[in-house]
């Protein structure tokens, strides 16, 4: 295993080590006698006229310190990878300290888990304890892109509004998590016509939530709302099965407004959700899921 | 001072080579007894009593004075403290370092000599020494005496006694993290976890090294305070000292001869000084940094001067000073209250004071604001600008709250779809917390950040009577 540019300097740092150990050894014992002046236990060293250096010798309790710490240090040498690349007689690495950490930590987290993996979602968001651990699993997770209060931000989904854009059970949501989401939204433009067949569609769709619209315009977009229809239904109210947004709940994940909705039928737009299948365990996801679900419920359980 | 010195002879051909390491000599003070003794005996029960004797007080059902590190929660008396309240043992170790540097300053090393750990523990095993093995002349007898079941019986009652108190002290020590009487059944039933029985059998038997045998070593070798406080002399500070004009020469004489006589001073030399000091030096040679302040030589010496008729304070608490210059005691004591002193015990007062202010004016809960991190600021229905925020609400009481947020120094804002939020006692809880400006107002603000504050209240007046109310500032972010 070479750690840096060639094995050499693990040797070199197997071999400052143990110089440095027996250095410190041989300087105890080199320094440990002197020359003083045999009538006046000084050294003969006469600073200012009158500042003497006298032999104040240090206690053998100190010295006998001072051997243990390097014999404590050559045990240690041996029984820990201290030599470079060495591995020492204990095997120990601290790759393999993490894992046995984890072991015990998977234990008990599996015995925590064990009693709400086979708890219906709803049951669940009752329980304020399994909130609680959700609600932390949430903030650890999920908060960074879908905000502590779960309320999402510009590209992110709102996850209390009950608007879901691939189902709102409590397994659909499991599923996200697990395996992630992609959705794709097409630039429209060619399809559609030309930038005025672009404004009325947008004009259209702003018509289906009741928003602020010019109804001229969007009585004009809502035949060619009819390529938008494969995928938003004719209606406009969307379809979960492919992640097609509702249109007509006023709920707008990408912007509001007709410049928002402009831009997203000429340029398209492709949303990631990343899967947490591989970061999180099934029975974690579970309790999540419920979290999640509970968020856009009515009968909300705080958690504790 | 005029103490006569060795003069040292710089051209000395005789050397020899020895050793810079060697055992230290076993210092066996003599007892003594006086007004200083008495003193340090008093600081020992006071201490002690308090030391042994907290762990067993009960406040309202549990222990009058807990720090539970698995909780993060201290109780001392009727407060609580959070990990957020550190800053109190900053205020704590402050008022410490000040008060060690005034009595520093005025008396030397009072806190060594009186009231240090090490000194108090130490005389705790003295005395257990003394009951055993006597004092000084048997004790040093019982060293050189081969082993004999006399022997054994001394010194191995000595041992179990030391040993009994060492493991009290780490028991009691470890009886501040866990309750005492919980701790009590976990020894009886050996149920002790890892880092219990590690800290009592750590405590206690640093306490028996200590003060069983390492003793002096302790303050010269180890200990810190002991180096600096010798820098934070100067000769206006009160220490213990011989008075070499009035005791030089010294000599021994017959009790009714009138020391003038026969030219001596007042030091009968009876050595009685060197055989009481704890570290073993001859405070007639001057200051030195072994010296701890204990003034056990002052007692002992008083006691000789009052058999020989001669007035007291051959070795006294005095300063270079005065003791140079031969000031009167009111001299000495107006120089005391030197510059240095005064602002040492101003900047006390004033700490202590702001401490003891803070602690009782102590808002029954505390708040911490974090931004989210997950977004800046968003855009929510009708075009509402909205910002989120984590609340760390933490109860500084026993007794549960019941505590509302809401927001001011931003127009028209507010916090969206907030539920008061009920804190169980001494519970700390984090609250996501969404203030939201309308468009109209949010279009009158540039972008960028507005700094705001949350006004925290609890609803429901608590046991004190009055509602408190806490304001945390914090910027609301307005998007381009």
């Amino acid at each position: 295993m070479s750690d840096f540019f060639s094995s050499g300097w693990s040797v070199f740092i197997a071999v400052a080590t143990v110089v440095s150990l027996l250095a410190c050894l041989a300087l105890l014992v080199f320094a440990s006698r002197r020359t003083q002046m045999a009538d006046d236990n000084s050294t003969g060293h006469v600073f200012d006229g009158d500042l003497v250096e006298m032999n104040n010798p240090m206690p053998m309790w100190w010295v006998v310190l001072f051997v243990a710490t390097v014999i404590f240090a050559l045990v240690y040498v041996y029984a820990f990878p201290a030599l470079g690349s060495v591995s020492g007689s204990l095997g120990w690495t601290s790759r393999g300290e993490l894992k046995a950490d984890q072991a015990v930590a998977a234990k008990d987290m599996a015995q925590v888990y064990a009693a709400y993996s086979s708890v219906p979602a709803d049951t669940l968001s009752q329980d304020p304890k399994a909130m609680a651990i959700g609600q932390r699993l949430f903030i650890n997770n999920c908060a960074t892109c879908h905000g502590s209060d779960a309320r999402g931000s510009k590209g992110f989904p709102n996850l209390t509004d009950n608007d879901w854009l691939h189902g709102g059970s409590p397994e659909k949501i499991e599923e996200t998590i697990t395996l992630g989401r992609t959705g794709v939204m097409p630039p429209m433009a060619a399809a559609v016509g030309s930038a005025t067949d672009v404004h009325d569609v947008a004009n259209y769709v702003l018509s289906l939530s009741k928003s602020p619209h010019d109804s001229i315009a969007a009585s004009a977009g809502k035949a060619k709302f009819a390529v938008c229809a494969a995928c938003h239904g004719g209606d406009g109210k969307g379809n979960a099965a492919i992640g097609a947004p509702n249109l007509t709940d006023g709920v707008w994940l990408h912007g509001w407004g007709e410049a928002a909705i402009t831009a997203i039928v000429n340029n398209g737009k492709t949303n990631v959700m990343p899967a947490q299948g591989g970061r999180l365990s099934p029975e974690q996801i579970h309790v999540l899921a419920s979290y999640v679900w509970g968020l856009s419920q009515p009968r909300r359980t705080a958690a504790r | 001072m005029a103490v006569t010195r060795r003069v040292v002879p710089i051209a000395v051909a005789a050397t020899e080579t020895v050793s810079l390491y060697a055992s230290e000599e076993k210092i066996q003070p003599r007892t003594v007894h006086g007004w200083f003794a008495s003193w340090r005996w008093t600081l020992v029960w006071l201490t002690q009593l308090v030391f042994y004797g907290l762990p067993w007080l009960q406040w309202n059902g549990r222990p009058a004075l807990l720090f539970d590190l698995g909780a993060r929660r201290f109780y001392i008396f009727a407060m609580v403290l959070h990990p957020q309240d550190v800053i109190y043992l900053a205020g704590l170790l402050i008022i410490s370092a000040f008060g060690l540097f005034l009595f520093t300053a005025v008396a030397g090393r009072l806190w060594c000599g009186f009231a240090c750990p090490q000194t108090v523990y130490t005389e705790i095993f003295m005395w257990v020494e003394r009951r055993f093995e006597g004092d000084r002349q048997a004790r040093i007898k019982l060293d050189l005496a081969p082993w004999s079941p006399r022997k054994l019986v001394r010194r191995g009652g000595k041992q179990v006694v030391w040993l009994a108190i060492g493991l009290w002290t780490g028991f009691t020590f470890v009886a501040y993290f866990t309750p005492a009487r919980a701790l009590v059944a976990e020894v009886l039933a050996f149920s002790l976890g890892p880092w219990e029985t590690f800290w009592l059998l750590f405590y206690g038997l640093a306490t028996y090294g200590n003060a069983g045998y390492l003793r002096e070593q302790v303050c010269k070798y180890m200990c810190p305070y002991a180096r600096f406080q010798s820098a934070m002399f100067d000769r206006d500070t009160l220490i213990v000292s011989y008075d070499p004009q009035r005791g030089e020469p010294r000599g021994s004489r017959a009790r009714r001869v009138d020391p003038a006589s026969i030219g001596k001073g007042d030091c009968i030399d009876c050595t009685l000084c060197v055989q009481v000091c704890p570290t073993g030096i001859d405070i007639r040679e001057g200051l030195q940094y072994e010296c701890i302040g204990c003034a056990a030589c002052i007692d002992v010496c008083n006691g000789v001067m009052d058999k020989m008729e001669y007035p007291r304070g051959l070795i006294r608490f005095a300063t270079q000073n005065a003791m140079s210059q031969r000031w009167s005691t009111r001299v000495m004591w107006q120089r005391i209250a030197r510059p240095r002193v005064l602002v040492y015990g101003a900047i006390l007062l004033a700490i202590s004071s702001t401490f003891v202010w803070s602690l009782a004016t102590r808002s029954p809960f505390k708040a911490d604001v974090v931004r989210d991190r997950g977004a800046l600021a968003r855009m929510v229905e009708d075009g509402r600008v909205e910002n989120v925020y984590r609340l760390q609400l933490m109860n500084a009481t026993e007794q549960p709250q019941r505590l509302r947020v809401e927001v001011e120094g931003l127009p028209g804002a507010t916090v969206h779809a907030w539920s008061d939020v009920d804190l169980a006692a001494t519970e700390s809880r984090w609250v996501p917390v969404a203030v939201q400006i309308p468009p109209q107002e949010a279009s009158t603000l540039r972008p960028g950040a507005h700094p705001f504050a949350f006004r925290i209240r609890r609803v429901d007046a608590g046991a004190d009577g009055h509602a408190a109310e806490l304001h945390e500032k914090s910027t609301f972010i307005v998007p381009r």
